[in-house]
């Protein structure tokens, strides 16, 4: 192995009072993908050695007022904006994409499911968007499946934003049949266009209502979510 | 002095909740019903007496926190510490 394939990337997952996906993130890129990774507390004020922060999922600051608006406050974010801006790579799982859609690092909201019921499934996404240090391994148009576990997961952006939005090619992942179609059906939650993900205008920042770090290990099924987290340490040995 | 924000749901924005409420209205017979749309009531007490300072603190802090001016609106009303508001 040369020397650029063995470094390990630096890896940071935020935990809020009510994060419940911490453990798993910290897990899925830890001891399942062998990097080196660390928890950020939310009064913490250091992050400049990471290469990679996880927003992971929950219910941070027990989503009070709006899932996402009190975390969107806490200490660590002003680091957490300063780093996105810098260029370092986020990841919102859930939660963490609510909290990214508060602190304006995303465009839109989420809004309460169509349905008014928490779902917590499995559910097939299309990759619409393979040029992202996200996606890098996975092929365009490509079926993953990955669970969602969210009440508030109701993708919202006025028409013209979305339309922007769309244009720009920010679209990373959308619910879909077995086979790839995207239709009301597919679509758990009322999200508009069946968006399940999204990044930034740079493409440095993921927010995604579904979670890959339960879909890392390889025995709890397939490992369709280690795929994201490779995909961002071929990125960042690939620079 | 004490205030009130109102928080709503914009008019272009679904609201679920509202329509579910609606729903069993109706099914309660409240048929002349038409329409549910359900918001945040926020009550909270202030220490100045200074309305017209209270009112832009009230309107940049709710623009910051209380609601979420992408799909929500909100109105301040303001009250006197002895109304019986």
């Amino acid at each position: 192995m040369t020397t650029a394939e063995s470094k390990l990337t630096r890896w940071g997952v935020v935990i809020f009072p009510g994060s419940n996906c911490d453990k798993d993130a910290l897990d899925a890129v830890g001891r399942i993908l062998d990097q080196d990774v660390r928890a950020i507390w939310h009064r913490d004020e250091h992050l400049d050695d990471l290469e990679v922060v996880i927003l992971p999922g929950g219910f941070s600051y027990g989503d009070y007022l709006r899932a996402g608006a009190i975390a969107r406050f806490a200490p660590v974010l002003e680091r957490v904006i300063d780093f996105a801006e810098r260029g370092g790579l986020v990841i919102g799982i859930c939660n963490g994409f609510q909290v990214l859609t508060e602190t304006g690092l995303l465009p839109g909201a989420l809004m309460r499911n169509e349905g008014l019921r928490f779902i917590c499934r499995e559910v097939t996404l299309r990759t619409e968007k393979t040029d992202t240090p996200f996606t890098c391994r996975l092929m365009d148009g490509q079926v993953i499946n990955l669970p969602i576990a969210h009440n508030e997961g109701n993708f919202y952006l006025p028409p013209d934003q979305l339309e922007e939005l769309e244009a720009n090619g920010q679209v990373v992942f959308r619910y879909c049949d077995a086979n790839g179609g995207i239709s009301a059906e597919a679509n758990p939650n009322g999200s508009l266009n069946n968006i399940a993900g999204i990044t930034n205008r740079n493409g440095n920042v993921l927010g995604m209502m579904p979670h890959p770090e339960r879909r890392t290990d390889p025995i709890l099924g397939n490992p369709d979510g280690a795929n994201i987290f490779r995909s961002v340490i071929d990125y960042i040995r690939r620079k | 002095m004490k205030a009130r924000v109102s928080v709503r749901l914009k008019p272009a924005i679904l609201d679920p909740q509202g329509k579910t409420v609606l729903r069993s209205l109706q099914q309660l017979g409240f048929n002349e019903v038409s329409s549910v749309r359900i918001g945040k009531l926020i009550e909270l007490e202030i220490d100045s007496s200074d309305s017209e300072e209270v009112k832009t603190r009230l309107e940049e802090f709710s623009r910051k926190l209380l609601a979420n001016p992408l799909m929500e609106t909100f109105d301040i009303e303001l009250f006197d510490d002895n109304s019986r508001e």
